[in-house]
């Protein structure tokens, strides 16, 4: 890569020559991915970006028509700290963080069982369901909040935290099973029937050898669980209405748009740090976040 | 071969109920109650609530009577709904081509990228899908603020006059496409980026040798490789974008004059905020066609994949 | 230890396809039998049947005098050895090989003590720590072993576990576990679709064919005496020569009239076991080691005809040639020294207290 084209005389080393001019054209074909990629992160990264700014911002200098926006000249850390001392973002924070445990630990536990039953325990069915569950990973939110507003009201759990953790699982469950059935799958046969050979039971050959053979998979499914349990915005918006059930997606917008006063300081601050356990996660576990992202596009 | 014909292997073969049989038999209830818990949740938060759904659209606002498809007819005859419906088309439609083209794009740049700065890039490029929508769409909805938009700052320093980035019909309808976009063509390229990286790179070495140019290679090769995972990937992508809630209801809930509403939207704001329950359940199951043809597609294209992954 | 016996076993697929029908097999204790055949043949099935891991469709199979049948896995005593070694990743060396005794809830000390024992025959006392990934093939199978023999079992079962190793590899670990197997003696029954293995480490072999036994025997018997066309052609390599025949009736002794006017006596021992079949249209069978350069041996019953290679291999050892007799391809095993040239005639020599008749409408070797 380092570009040193080896200065051949051209009539006496043509074949030279040529290798010289590939390594240019690949050198420039690389300038030209530099550039573009330079030009997406720019844009995929202005709204955190300027979610950062705005967030270290006083109320003033927000307020401030003068200033330019992208930058901020005085830090302050005065919108963090209001919404961490007073107002319910805590109470939000913990709701979600409440939900999210609540529901992975419930999804990882139904996709685990229903996963290794469908991939090594074929019985009557046992094909269909497993297309079932794909296609009600496609089901999307918008097509059955209103049956369930009303089902959640009848069961008395409207303005209820823990209708999401009921509601959640149909959101996570099916992709989860689906990307389980594929790990669970990919275990060579060999492997139960020596297990099965070493005498293990059922659930010995799943809590002994299942699990932590798949645990990719699993870590996988798990993030992909909490990713869209953090992340849901419907359910709450149309089943939680007091600020004490709220999560976070909702819960910031309600408590910090005030008729016509936008604290926006306050607003980016509270988006910047519920946008930070996912980031996190995917910081630190980008492999099987991405695992988890395009193992959808294969059948267990 | 068999001295026996193939009619009668019962006569050889007395069933048994062994001890080894009755094991199956219990292998197989045993599987049946591990999915149990699956199957629950399945048949009654989905499954019900759809059926749910249908028997609630046929019913009058203060769901007293049946009116039979009545909420259906309305709506299609009312103008502010076959607005919802052209711009759900033109709303997924349009983001899903977008995503398409720049996730392709970028796949691509970053497969020719050495290895080691490949994972520093990609890194970066997924940060818009991991944030989650609803969060994400705040910092959108303040850099299209009427007086204090940033975009309009950086307008202005070259010269250009400020852009009603919400307040004006199309604009807004650029606006919601543009979020989404930026949500959800890093999807886009991690899924064409590794179903780039399955192509065998012998391929390209047996294209080059037999004179293929890089455009040719993209053609014959890399295309055809992929064309299964275009495909989910868009589908997929044309269902999620159908459906899409956050990214309108938190930019622009709808307006100018409900000119942004998608299925969802709509659905929420007939729905739940309005209270006509039966009206708002018919909205939603206008979409169900649409995705059910949708997620037809995409199971046969899945299926078709994981045989070539076996294969 | 004990003795495994398979009493008329028959595993029938849904829709009908039987891949074993009709298997009886004795196996006597402290025996090493391998089951060899071609893919499909239901030798990995009848393997899997003894293993419990496939249900038997009829018959009977016996482990140490009981009728195991119904019997799951893990309460028959046996252990095995897969292709793939289907070694646990995510554990060590050592608790792949104690796991078996862990389930079955051995004392601490006892499992250390057998499993120390098993990786010091197998000398993978070293690797005890190690996970399955940081180990080579070879060692993957020392394991695999390992894990069989910790267990102390009734019988031993090999699913063609050496196919995954490379040439060199599966010559060292065929002696491995021929030796293993004079130290702890356990009664084996060893699957592969390599002849070359069955031969060098069985007590007897069974040669299975379309889910039939064709024929038992200790490897010399089935090497000489074969009593199929299959079995003849099976066992040995380069495999034996088929070359159409008629029997005639010659002056005194029997005759072969064999295409291109070669003719060959048959020698006279065999007069009386071949007279029905004079005038018949059989099948010649004769290995390549048997069809060789003329050489000054004295021996009785050799005759020779004129040939001219097609191909010519040199092999370092020997040299083979290839040349058709009216479209059937002959081989024959050449010393290296003499001579060979694609096209130039040459004569060679048959060894025909070698030959075999074959009727060829039933495929028995007469």
């Amino acid at each position: 890569m380092s570009g040193a084209t080896v200065a051949q005389p051209a009539d006496s080393a043509p074949i030279y020559h040529k290798a010289g001019s590939l390594r240019r054209e690949r050198r420039r074909a690389l300038i030209g991915a530099y550039i573009a990629l330079a030009v997406f992160v720019v844009f995929f990264l202005t709204p955190p970006f300027h979610m950062l700014m705005t967030s270290l911002k006083s109320s003033a200098e927000i307020a401030d028509l003068s200033g330019n926006p992208w930058i901020v000249s005085r830090p302050t850390l005065e919108n963090y700290w209001a919404l961490l001392s007073q107002g319910s973002y805590l109470t939000h924070f913990v709701n979600s963080v409440m939900v999210t445990v609540c529901v992975v630990a419930i999804t990882m536990v139904i996709s685990t069982f229903a996963a290794f039953a469908l991939a090594r325990m074929r019985f009557w069915g046992s094909t269909a369901l497993a297309t079932g569950v794909f296609l009600t990973y496609l089901v999307p939110e918008t097509l059955l909040f209103i049956p369930l507003f009303q089902t959640i009201g009848g069961l008395g759990m409207y303005n209820n935290l823990w209708a999401m953790v009921l509601l959640y699982p149909t959101l996570t469950v099916p992709f989860c099973t689906w990307i389980m059935i594929g790990y669970f799958s990919s275990i060579p046969k060999e492997l139960d029937e020596a297990a099965l050979i070493d005498g293990a039971n059922h659930f010995q050959m799943l809590w002994k050898i299942f699990i932590p053979v798949a645990l990719p998979g699993i870590l996988a499914a798990t993030i992909f669980a909490f990713t869209v349990s953090w992340a849901q915005f419907l359910y709450p918006l149309a089943f939680l209405v007091s600020s004490d059930q709220m999560v976070l997606t909702v819960g910031i917008i309600s408590d910090l748009i005030r008729g016509d006063t936008f604290q926006w300081g306050m607003i980016m601050a509270g988006a910047l740090m519920a946008a930070l356990p996912p980031l996190l996660v995917y910081a630190f576990l980008m492999d099987y976040y991405i695992a988890g992202l395009t193992a959808g596009a294969t059948k267990g | 071969m068999s001295s026996l014909p193939p009619g009668i292997p019962a006569a050889i073969a007395p069933p048994r109920a062994g001890t080894l049989q009755r094991l199956a038999r219990r292998r197989s209830t045993l599987a049946f109650l591990m999915t149990l818990p699956l199957i629950a949740l399945i048949g009654s938060l989905v499954i019900y609530p759809f059926f749910y759904a249908l028997y609630l659209s046929m019913l009058n606002k203060r769901m007293t009577k049946f009116v039979g498809i009545d909420n259906f007819t309305f709506l299609l005859g009312r103008e502010t709904f076959q607005m919802v419906i052209w711009q759900s088309v033109i709303f997924a439609v349009g983001a899903v081509v977008a995503k398409a083209i720049i996730g392709f794009v970028l796949a691509h740049v970053l497969h020719a990228l050495p290895d080691k700065g490949q994972r520093k890039w990609r890194g970066m490029l997924l940060v818009p899908w991991v944030i989650p929508p609803a969060i994400s769409t705040l910092a959108w909805w303040w850099l299209f603020d009427p007086s204090y938009s940033a975009f309009n700052w950086a307008l202005a320093g070259i010269g250009a006059g400020p852009v009603p980035w919400l307040g004006e019909a199309n604009w807004a309808r650029f606006a919601v496409i543009l979020v989404n976009v930026w949500y959800g063509a890093p999807f886009f390229m991690i899924m064409y980026l590794a179903a780039l990286k399955s192509v065998p790179d012998q391929l390209y070495e047996a294209s080059a040798i037999d004179g293929a140019t890089g455009l040719q290679k993209l053609r014959y090769v890399t295309l055809p490789m992929m064309r299964n995972i275009i495909s989910i990937t868009v589908l997929f992508s044309l269902i999620v974008t159908f459906a899409n809630f956050d990214i309108v209801r938190i930019l622009t809930n709808g307006g100018p004059q409900d000119s942004t509403h998608v299925f969802g939207t709509y659905a929420f704001q007939v729905g739940i905020q309005s209270g006509d329950i039966p009206l708002g359940a018919a909205v939603s199951l206008f979409m169900f066609p649409m995705l059910a043809v949708f997620a037809i597609f995409i199971l046969r294209g899945v299926s078709r994949r994981s045989k070539e992954m076996a294969g | 230890m004990a003795q495994v016996s398979l009493r008329k076993i028959v595993k029938e697929y849904e829709g009908g396809v039987q891949a074993v029908k009709g298997v009886d097999l004795e196996i006597e204790d402290h025996e090493f039998v391998v089951l060899v055949g071609p893919s499909g043949c239901g030798k990995s099935t009848t393997l899997r049947m003894i293993a419990g891991l496939e249900e038997i469709t009829a018959g009977d199979i016996a482990i140490g005098g009981r009728v195991v049948n119904d019997i799951p896995p893990r309460d028959r005593d046996i252990a095995m050895v897969f292709q793939n070694y289907a070694l646990y990743p995510h554990m060590s060396v050592y608790e792949n090989m104690g796991f078996g005794l862990t389930l079955r809830k051995f004392p601490k000390d006892e499992i250390r003590r057998r499993v120390e024992n098993a990786a010091r025959i197998l000398d993978i006392g070293n690797l005890l720590d190690r996970k399955p990934k940081a180990l080579s093939g070879g060692q993957r199978q020392r394991v695999a072993m390992g894990r069989a023999i910790v267990r102390d079992p009734k019988v031993f079962l090999f699913d063609e576990p050496l196919s995954n190793l490379d040439a060199k590899l599966r010559v060292q670990m065929r002696t491995e576990i021929k030796k293993v197997h004079q130290t702890v003696r356990t009664t084996t029954v060893y699957v592969t679709h390599d002849q070359v293995e069955a031969m060098t480490l069985a007590d007897r072999v069974v040669v299975m064919n379309h889910g039939v036994i064709e024929q038992v025997g200790p490897p010399q018997d089935l090497y000489h005496h074969p009593t199929t066309r299959f079995v003849a052609g099976f066992i040995g390599s380069p495999a034996m020569n088929f070359i159409p025949a008629r029997l005639e009736q010659g002056s005194g002794a029997l005759r072969l009239a064999l295409p291109d006017n070669i003719a060959l006596p048959v020698p006279p021992e065999r007069t009386q076991r071949y007279t029905p079949y004079v005038g018949r249209d059989l099948l010649l069978g004769i290995r390549p080691e048997h069809l060789t350069e003329v050489k000054a041996t004295g021996k009785q019953n050799i005759a020779t005809f004129e040939a001219a290679p097609e191909v010519v291999e040199p092999m370092g050892m020997e040299t083979l040639i290839h040349f058709w007799i009216q479209g059937a391809e002959i081989c024959a095993k050449l010393d290296p020294a003499v001579p060979a040239e694609p096209g130039r005639k040459m004569t060679l020599a048959v060894d025909l207290n070698q030959m075999h008749l074959i009727d060829p409408d039933s495929g028995r070797v007469l």
